[in-house]
């Protein structure tokens, strides 16, 4: 029963990790489907999470919190949209440029305003996004097996985490079963295709990014509004770069983005849990090496031992009109 | 030469129309008038400008001038959407589609009929369906493109077109990337549009197909348009004098030429390009030393590919290069051994190939051979050498300005092209390649390169020159081999043949010489 | 590159244009100070003055731009080769490990165990390098996402190592034994003390001399030798590049093996020069801080050393300046450096359109 009690602990945390993990990682699907290349994730995540706790320490409100994240989150997305498509710039030294200013921008603001490192006043928990209790959680509670996972998994979530869980099959329907979805994938693959087609490459990729920014702006909201009940420097602590290894790994696909996200959360949850622990006969578990499995994992992968990442064909590549 | 069929007007009209891109004047006051309901085929050489014409009749560029009227009304068509609105529809030489996709979905883009996939897709079905059965354009709807051969790919193409109701079909080049029983499927269809009243605009270069399929033929020059024939009417040879035209024949001074033993020797070559597509085909021929050898050919008939195979960029897959009587084995068939061996390469691009263009001219000039000696014996390049070595070839061959150290996209394209030629004869290579040597070079510039491959000839050297200009094989060649699709159609001396001898065969009209 | 730009005099492209993207980046650091309710005339004074004003400073500033050097060079180099290096932080931070373990466990005589240390480095670093190069050039995986990945995976492997292998004993923090003097290499204050000069005690090491030889040797190797031209020759058109029959695959494994060996500088320069020990993420970001350089720069060795010192500049003078404005913390340097890779590097083009159509103007206009 101990077993199954710290699993269940155990996958808890690995939704709590893994949530802001698939938010930024479908975010990025949706930008590089479009053809632009985003390394710019990490620092729109921090973007995000800033300016919804400073607006929610403001306003008290998680609401208008989430608002300022994800206008901020666009906001930054634009820039790289700019600098991508209309600018053609290297989508790589846009993303990175992106990260370095946010890192330091919201640090250096969070730390004029509050005086304390960059960190914002503790948020009161009406300006955060709370668990809600889904129906008979108090009732299946005694159950076993079955009320922990009810009542840990299932049910005594934020809304931000049951976003999260549909934003997967959402971006699923959209891309397969609709006309934006389809000329998404389709600008992503052969943009010159979309053109010659009547269509807006430079619509279409400003819609996709736009969307991108939404969504990772929202994974910031969560580690600052649900995750934490405040704002610190570098707090998204590489999870924009773990969500776009967990994109190459998908392969680009929603489904199998949600699920590697998951795993990698999994994976961080179980390095904390293994903190210090020893495994009798194998001696202490190297934590690190359960952290870098996410990386590692994605290197091989992208190396073509197992399976072969293809990215979106026209990707990274800015569209240049010719005959 | 026309009749008026009743009283409708034409589906097409295009009245004046110009365009020009920097210094290329690619099409020049151009008429054409296409009836409704017929095939009619454009015809021309490579860079005739018939590509330009089309993309300005879709909306891909806008003319300068002109006017282009559709059944009658003067329109203007700034984007593909605006053609496509005027039923115009327009199947690319590279396909426009996306692999990855489904033909529905391919079909369905732009056109889906609601934000919603679902009842659009259930109509496009209906109308692949229906599509299938009136034109015989058989298709499965749920296969994913890139899984298609090629032949079909160009079906999924016209229905993209079909569906949106397009009423002109434009198609540009469609025969090139196909097999010939694709290409006589892909007649059979044409001719069934035609039956149901389409109007069908038919871009080639190949004689054969405007003689077997088109109602009328225009043929366009040096981007203007020559005339306009029925088919019927006509013949392969008045077509081929027309797109040839009568051109006046640089005369270069040069004596008869003195062959001496066989230098190289291509031996069953057949090579493919990176789509795995086979582009040259159990290719064969010799080459002495003292003569120029013309590869004469339409451009995109396996010159390049031939060029890249015997210079050693590109790998063999079948057949064997022999040199001064020796085969080559295949380590040696790469750039730097070709080198080595005496193997000199004038690419047909200097642009992309040829040249480096933000590297100083010195340093375009000793691409290839900057491992050698003369540039630096230590680890350091001997810069003094290397400026030296240009300045020297700059004088030799009169490259202005005599700026060794200038970028090398700061010489116009005469100059670049000499850099490219100095480098490359100034090694004294045994043979020497030479693709396209005077395109987009000025007149007197075209001169000098002349007289320097007849000197190069005169002096000894076995030189392979690929040209798709034919005044230039005439000028220059001693013998000519002509390539079309890959093959080699026929070889002639220069005093027997003429030039609409040679378009036949580059049509790929005659059959293979014996 | 395809982008169609008109052309612009070869003075503007040079230094005008980056000129512009620079100030551009400087200027609206200057309006983020202006936000955040400080002066930033008086900011770039205090900023200058604690980088600048006195021997302590310079030293410091120095010091990072030594680090800065090194790191700027790695990145251009993978540049010139037409190659994305994100990874240098996490090959100089490997590189920290090959010098570590010649300081601790390869007792040499004298100095000589410190000329090996830097030489492990190199190759430490060199060698994290070739493997997402060599992956680039065989199995033609993104060279960017594979360092980005490299970066994180050093970080676990060298968390791990200092955690529970070279730790040292009965030691909470995770830091290695101090090396032996022979490992180290002289700081300039010791060095200038037998000639009299008092020089004050700063982290400034040999090791800055070493990164302007650096730079010198990647001037020499890139504009002078025959690898450097065909680095060059692959980077800007890998068609002509085969074409002159050099082998893309292996000109990036070399590019990435030598970008890796720069990197090691460092590490050269922060463990060997400073810490006398390996500790903790002592790349402290630095090798991002390469890409801003390079790019600033324009990948050439006299830009970086230039762009170098001015981040030294910054980063010394940043500190300086949050110490006296506590309002303007050292995150601003970060920012600075960020909107300089922005602007000089993701919209290096923007103010050319505007740029050329003035020019054109004053050209067609002449004053009377």
């Amino acid at each position: 029963m101990e077993i199954f009690d710290s699993l269940v602990v155990i996958f808890a945390s690995a939704i709590r990790l893994g949530v802001p993990l698939i938010l930024a990682c479908i975010a990025g699907l949706w930008s590089e489907r479009s053809g632009v290349v985003d390394i710019g994730l990490e620092g729109k995540m921090l973007t995000g999470a800033f300016a919804a706790a400073v607006v929610a320490t403001f306003t008290g409100s998680a609401w208008a919190g989430l608002l300022a994240g994800v206008t901020a989150s666009v906001a930054v997305s634009l820039i790289h949209g700019y600098a991508s498509i209309d600018q053609r710039a290297n989508q790589i030294v846009s993303g990175t440029a992106i990260n370095m200013v946010a890192d330091g921008m919201t640090a250096l603001i969070g730390n004029a305003i509050w005086s304390q490192g960059g960190r914002t006043p503790q948020l009161p928990d009406s300006a955060l996004f709370q668990p809600i209790s889904l129906p008979f959680e108090a009732a299946l509670a005694p159950v076993p097996i079955l009320g922990p996972i009810y009542s840990h998994l299932i049910s005594h979530h934020d809304l931000i985490t049951y976003f999260a869980f549909a934003i997967a099959p959402l971006t699923y329907w959209a891309l397969y079963s609709t006309r934006f979805g389809l000329r998404l994938r389709a600008v992503g693959e052969n943009p010159a295709a979309v053109d010659t087609a009547g269509l807006s490459v430079r619509g279409l990729r400003y819609g996709a990014v736009m969307i991108c920014g939404v969504l990772v702006g929202l994974s910031g909201v969560y580690l600052s509004l649900a995750q934490a009940a405040y704002f610190q420097p570098h707090m998204s602590a590489g999870k924009g770069f773990i969500a776009l290894a967990a994109l190459v790994f998908a392969k680009w696909r929603p489904w199998p983005a949600l699920a590697t996200c998951l795993l990698f959360g999994f994976l961080d949850a179980l390095s904390i849990r293994m903190q210090g622990a020893v495994i009798p006969g194998l001696g202490e578990v190297p934590v690190q090496a359960i952290q870098a499995l996410p990386y590692v994992m994605t290197v091989v992968l992208l190396a073509g031992f197992i399976g072969k990442a293809i990215p979106p064909k026209a990707s990274g590549v800015p569209y240049v009109k010719e005959r | 030469m026309t009749d008026n069929r009743g009283a409708a007007p034409p589906a097409i009209e295009l009245i004046g129309v110009d365009k020009s891109f920097g210094p290329v004047h690619a099409n020049k006051n151009v008429n054409l008038r296409v009836e409704r309901g017929v095939i009619h085929g454009i015809v021309g050489e490579n860079g005739a400008g018939k590509s330009t014409l089309m993309s300005i009749l879709y909306g891909f560029y806008e003319a300068d001038a002109g006017e282009i009227r559709v059944n009658g009304e003067v329109v203007r068509i700034r984007s593909s959407r605006e053609a496509i609105s005027h039923g115009i529809g327009m199947v690319h030489q590279h396909f426009m589609l996306v692999p990855p996709l489904s033909v529905l979905e391919n079909v369905m883009l732009g056109a889906e009929g609601g934000p919603l996939l679902a009842r659009g897709a259930a109509a496009v079905r209906a109308r692949l369906a229906h599509l299938a059965k009136e034109y015989a354009l058989e298709v499965d709807p749920d296969a994913i493109v890139g899984d298609l051969s090629v032949g079909l790919q160009q079906r999924v193409e016209i229905l993209k077109a079909l569906v949106r109701g397009a009423e002109i079909l434009v198609l540009d080049e469609p025969t090139a990337v196909l097999t010939p029983s694709e290409a006589d499927q892909l007649f059979e269809m044409l001719r069934v549009l035609k039956s149901q009243n389409k109007t069908i605009v038919f871009i080639t270069h190949k004689l054969r197909e405007i003689m077997s399929l088109t109602d009328r033929v225009s043929v366009m020059r040096r981007g203007e348009m020559v005339g306009t024939f029925e088919t019927a009417a006509t013949s392969p040879p008045e077509l081929a004098d027309a797109m040839v035209g009568r051109k006046v024949i640089l005369k270069i001074d040069k004596g008869p030429a003195h062959p001496g033993a066989v230098v190289l020797e291509a031996r069953a070559l057949s090579v493919q390009d990176d789509r795995g597509v086979t582009r040259l085909s159990d290719v064969s021929f010799t080459l002495r030393a003292g003569e120029i050898l013309g590869i004469a050919g339409v451009a995109g008939n396996g010159q390049s590919e031939l060029l890249e195979a015997l210079s050693g960029i590109r790998p063999l897959s079948a057949g064997e290069i022999w040199l001064n009587g020796a085969v080559l084995p295949a380590w040696a068939r790469e750039p730097k051994a070709m080198r080595r061996h005496g193997v000199g390469h004038v690419p047909e691009d200097r642009h992309r190939v040829g040249l480096i263009m933000p590297f100083e001219a010195c340093e375009s000039g000793m691409l290839g051979f900057h491992d050698e000696k003369v540039y630096g014996a230590g680890v350091l390049f001997d810069r003094a050498a290397i400026v030296a070595d240009e300045a020297a070839k700059m004088e030799a061959y009169d490259i202005r300005p005599r700026a060794p150290l200038l970028r090398t996209a700061n010489f116009s394209g005469g100059n670049q092209q000499k850099i490219v030629l100095a480098r490359e004869i100034e090694r004294n290579p045994a043979v020497i390649l030479v693709g396209q040597p005077t395109r987009g070079v000025d007149i007197g510039a075209i001169e000098f390169i002349h007289k320097r491959i007849v000197a190069m000839r005169d002096a000894g050297k076995a030189v392979l020159l690929v040209s798709v200009e034919l005044d230039e094989i005439f000028a220059l060649a001693d013998r000519i081999v002509v390539l079309c699709g890959g093959r080699v159609t026929g070889e002639r001396r220069p005093e027997e043949t003429n030039a609409r001898d040679l378009g036949l065969l580059m049509a790929g009209v005659a059959e293979r010489a014996a | 590159m395809s982008a169609p730009h008109k052309p612009l005099p070869g003075w503007a492209d040079v230094a005008l244009i980056p000129l512009i993207n620079v100030a551009a980046a400087f200027i609206i650091s200057g309006l983020v100070v202006l936000a955040i309710g400080e002066n930033p005339i008086e900011a770039v004074k205090l900023l200058v003055g604690g980088a600048l004003g006195n021997l302590e400073g310079i030293g410091f500033t120095l010091y990072y731009a030594t680090s800065f050097i090194f790191t700027g060079l790695a990145v251009a180099l993978c540049f010139h080769a037409g190659l994305f290096n994100i990874g240098v932080d996490g090959q100089a931070y490997i590189a920290g490990l090959g010098a570590a373990l010649v300081g601790l466990y390869l007792p040499l005589p004298g100095y000589s165990q410190a000329i090996v240390a830097i030489l492990a480095a190199a190759l430490f670093g060199a060698a994290f390098a070739a493997i997402p190069g060599y992956l680039q050039a065989k199995r033609d995986s993104h060279i960017v996402i594979t360092t980005i990945m490299f970066n994180y995976i050093a970080s676990a492997l060298m968390g791990y190592l200092l955690v529970n292998v070279l730790r040292r004993p009965r030691q909470m923090n995770p830091e290695t034994q101090t090396f032996p003097h022979g490992g180290t290499i002289p700081q300039l204050h010791e060095l200038l003390k037998p000639f009299g000069v008092e020089w004050p005690v700063t982290p400034l090491n040999l090791s800055f001399f070493l990164s302007l030889i650096a730079a010198f040797v990647v001037w020499l190797l890139i504009w002078r030798t025959r690898l450097g031209y065909e680095i060059r020759a692959v980077g800007v058109n890998p068609t002509a590049a085969v074409y002159g029959g050099v082998s893309p695959a292996r000109i990036t494994i070399v590019s990435t093996l030598l970008s890796g060996a720069l990197a090691g500088g460092l590490a050269v320069n922060v463990i060997l020069g400073e810490e006398h020990r390996l500790v903790l993420e002592f790349t402290a970001g630095f090798g991002f801080v390469g890409i801003a350089v390079a790019l600033m720069g324009r990948a050439h060795p006299v830009g970086i050393v230039l762009a170098a010192i001015l981040f030294g500049v910054l980063y010394q003078g940043g500190a300086e300046l949050a110490f006296d404005k506590p309002k303007i913390s050292r995150d601003m340097i970060v920012v600075i450096q960020g909107l300089v890779v922005l602007f000089a590097g993701a919209l290096e083009h923007m103010f050319r359109r505007p740029v050329a159509a003035l020019l054109a103007r004053r050209v067609s206009q002449p004053p009377i």
